[in-house]
Order: structure tokens, then sequence, then C-alpha cells
């Protein structure tokens, strides 16, 4: 990926999470992780990280659970998920595509989805593959759903899906994406072709936004620092400006 | 009393058909004991990964050690896709129940206070509740109706199995930060450990190292495996191999290339300790 669609997305995202108190990010997350490093950057310390796989940037002392313990609190404000197929409700597939459990394509699993998804305020869906492979009508397994009946405890859910081409918003209330804006150089057209779900959006969205100078500075200089103890290639990527 | 074994002592107290607890590829993965199984080789395994699992799952998967498999995710993390579990599953060999992380450490726990269950939120209207019969859905009992939350049986591994820095001579064993290790082998009937080292000290005697100590109670024995975590890295100490790690990757994508990678790394005793008793 180009190092200007690299830092729209760290931008992109680092935006969803201004004035949150902590956020916590995944193992093989480096485009949330920057963004996570960039909010805090830019937040004078705020929020506050939980970078798992990072001895620097995790400071849990109470094993595997204490991330899931502290979600179920409401200790953490924002999570990423991301899914193999991701469908128009919210609901992800982190498992495989095909009849369960012999799929035809296997993937690892579901991981902490199945529990964080509930438990999290503000899930930001992430993926940069942007097609009607992953983009789906309705997903083939359901790791975790995007809504739940009136009755079940569900303080968290989806928020917005970020991909290569678009962001969109969630709308809990009539269970759908809606779309807020277009990556520089993609129109809607193209996002419908690619989209496998029906979504909402206005006649011409407007552009997301590019970074700033001064967010690049960031970008390339600390945020890049800080992001090497976890993901060596990919800040050095960064830093480098490619 | 914690007895001390060779590698292979150890690994043969791990027997055919056993539940298997291993942790994650983040917390001292006994890789050393895990070749010492496939040479064995153990057989018809019930693996139960605390919660996810990388290479070593893999690696008893490929070798025909696992008949089946309790987990939240099975991957290389940055290397991939697992190659032999994503073979074994879509080529329908593995039986796989599927599980979340906070499901698998939330049963540990019951298992190891001793209860039948433990209630997780989440859950409902996943796909994972219908896959696991076992899991079941009732209303909070102390709710004025409604309120529907899972509640999870208790897992009581036959063995856990994991790698640590360092023992005392008592059998006790320094785990530091690594908690889940703790609750694994709380949980467990036995606990199988290998280690960088035995050291001549008390481990409980010091509360800054205590703290982060599970006692030899826990532990049915021991067997030292200097770097027992390789290709892994031991946090620390040692870093991960990632060129081996790759290799493995790159050879474990085909059954044949398997092959080539255990008779080349697992099949003779790299370490050199199976001889010493």
């Amino acid at each position: 990926m180009n190092p200007d669609k690299t830092a729209l997305l760290i931008e992109t995202i680092a935006g969803m999470l201004e004035g949150l108190g902590r956020v916590a990010v995944g193992a093989s997350s480096p485009i949330p992780a920057a963004a996570a490093l960039l909010a805090r950057e830019r937040g004078g310390g705020r929020p506050a990280l939980s970078l798992l796989g990072s001895q620097a940037g995790s400071d849990m002392t109470d094993g595997g659970r204490e991330l899931f313990d502290r979600a179920g609190q409401g200790r953490i404000d924002a999570f990423f998920l991301g899914g193999v197929q991701i469908d128009g409700g919210a609901s992800i597939n982190l498992v495989g595509t095909g009849p369960h459990p012999a799929a035809s394509k296997r993937f690892p699993g579901s991981y902490g989805s199945a529990y964080l998804y509930f438990v999290v305020p503000r899930v930001i869906l992430f993926r940069i593959e942007h097609t009607p492979r992953t983009l789906v009508r309705k997903v083939d397994f359901v790791s975790a759903p995007g809504t739940s009946p009136a009755g079940v405890y569900r303080p968290g859910g989806p928020y917005a899906l970020v991909t290569g081409r678009c962001v969109f918003r969630f709308a809990p209330e009539a269970r759908r994406f809606r779309l807020v804006s277009l990556h520089p150089g993609h129109d809607l057209d193209e996002v419908r072709t690619n989209t496998g779900f029906d979504f909402d959006c206005n006649e011409e969205p407007p552009v997301t936004p590019a970074p700033e100078p001064e967010t690049l500075a960031l970008i390339r200089g600390p945020v890049g620092e800080a992001l090497a103890e976890v993901y060596p290639r990919f800040a050095a990527g960064l830093r480098d400006g490619n | 009393m914690t007895e001390t074994l060779s590698l292979d002592r150890l690994a043969g107290r791990v027997a055919d058909g056993a539940v298997l607890a291993l942790p994650p590829d983040y917390s001292f993965v006994p890789m050393a004991a895990v070749r010492a199984l496939v040479r064995r080789p153990v057989r018809n395994l019930n693996l139960l990964t605390v919660p996810q699992a990388g290479i070593a799952a893999d690696l008893l998967i490929g070798a025909s050690c696992v008949a089946t498999i309790e987990t939240a995710a099975v991957s290389l993390g940055e290397l991939g896709n697992a190659p032999r579990f994503t073979a074994a599953v879509e080529g329908g060999r593995l039986a796989i129940r599927e599980s979340t992380c906070p499901a698998i450490h939330a049963a540990l726990q019951a298992g190891e206070k001793g209860v039948p269950f433990m209630p997780l939120r989440g859950l409902i209207g996943s796909d994972l509740v219908a896959a696991r019969p076992d899991w079941r859905v009732i209303d909070n009992p102390l709710a004025d109706g409604g309120d529907p939350i899972v509640v999870l049986p208790a897992l009581r591994p036959d063995v856990a199995l994991f790698h640590a820095p360092f023992a005392d001579e008592q059998g006790n064993v320094w785990l530091g930060a690594r908690r889940e290790l703790v609750t694994m082998a709380h949980a467990a009937r036995e606990t199988l450990v290998t280690v960088e080292e035995v050291r001549a000290c008390d481990l409980l005697a010091d509360d800054a190292l205590a703290a982060g100590t599970l006692p030899a109670l826990y532990v049915t024995a021991l067997a030292e495996a200097p770097e027992g975590a390789w290709p892994l890295g031991l946090p620390g100490r040692y870093e991960a191999d990632r060129d081996h790690l790759a290799e493995y990757a790159r050879l474990a994508a085909s059954e044949e290339g398997f092959a080539e990678y255990c008779a080349e790394h697992v099949d003779e005793d790299v370490t050199g300790l199976c001889a010493a008793e």
C-alpha cells in the first residue's frame, strides 16, 4: 500500500479515538496501533493505550484474561476487529467461508471477538480489502453479531467500518452502514460495485480528509518509534515514508 | 513432590488421548517438549489452546498427534495462517471445538475454583453457541426475569504443559507476569514444565519472586531444556528466531515440506538432551 493511503487510514482511525479514556489494540494490527499512538500523541497522553504483544505498550499483569476482564467492566472505550467477511448488519466472520465446520476456506478463528464486540462501546471494524468477497450481504459464520435483540446485555458494538476505499459509520437503530466519506481517488460507483451489501449514503459523499503535514511528521516521528517494538518492519516503512 | 525428569521422560507423561493445555505464542511455549511429543509419537491428543496457539499446535497437528482441538484461533501471526491446522480442518481430519479467548480463560477459572461452570457476557447470537452444545444460555438467576447469559462448563485439562525461565530445587516455578499459565496449572490435573535452568534457591522465600511463582504443589514434573522455547522467544531471555519461523511457514505449506521440516528439526533431538538422564 502506498504511504499516502497508510497515513490516510491512520489519520482517519485516530480521529475516531479522540477524547476517549483507554483504547486497546489486538495483535497483528499495525495500522490501528499507529492510529491509537497518533491519537495519544495529539491528546497529550489520552487515550491511554494497551497494545497486545508489546512489553513496553502493555500495562497488564494478570495474564491473558485481564484485557477481557477490563472490557467487561467498561474500562476499555475502543477496540478494533476485522473479519474474513463483514456483512451489512455488521456481523463479522473470522472462522472461514463455506459450511461449518469443514470450511472450504478456514481462517484462524474468532479470537476474543464474540465477547469484546458486546462490551466495548466503540468497536472500529478495519479491513483494507474492500471487495464483494470481504464485504458480503450475510456472513457464512457469525463469530460475533453486529446487533442483538432487546434484553441481551450489550453496552458495546460497531461504531465504524474503515476500508481501503471509504469510511462507513454504523447506525444501530437502522442496523445498517452509512457511507460517510470516500478516500481520495475512489468514487461511489466503484464502492457500490465492490460492496456486497446495501448501505445508505448521500448523493455526493465528501472526500476523507488527508492528514496535515504536522500529522505526517508525528507519524514518521514518535508514532513510528513507539511502534517499532511490536511492528519493526511496518514502523521502518512509516519512518521512511514508504 | 515434584520429580525432575529428562525431556523425553517428561513427554512420556502425556498419555495418548489426553486433554493437553498449551499456552499462546506470546507466553512461554514448550517447543522442545512439543518436539519430544512428536518424536514419541503421542497420539489422539485433545488440545486446549489457552486461548490461542501457533506453531506448537500446528506442529502437533501436522504430525498426526491430535484428534480434537478446542481453540479461539490458531495462526502463525504475521507469518499468516497456520498451514497444517488449516489443511486438517479443511480436509475434515481435525474435529474443532470453536471457542473465544475469554471463554477459555473463564472456563479454566471455573476449573481452578472447583465450581461446575462460569457465566460469561457476550456470545449470544454468535454461531459459536450453536457450535458448542456444552454451552448453555440461562436467565440470570439473580435478576427479576430475563437477562440471558451463557454458562460455560469448567475446564479441567488432564495436563498443562509449558516452558519457564527457571525453577528452584523444590519444584517451584517462576512465571513472572504470565498469569494465564498459573490459571492453566491450577485448573489442570497435572502440570509438566520445562525450564531453562533449575536454581539453588527458594522462590517462595522472597515476596518479590513469590508473587510470580507457581508453587511446587501444582507441578507434577520438571525437565531442564535450555532454549526450550526455540524457535519462539522467551521474553526477557531470547528473541524469537524469525528466520526459522519463516522457514517453517514456507515448508509447512505442503505435506512434503512439513515432512522435510520434521526430518531436519524434529526427528533428531536437536538439543541433545534426550540421552541425558
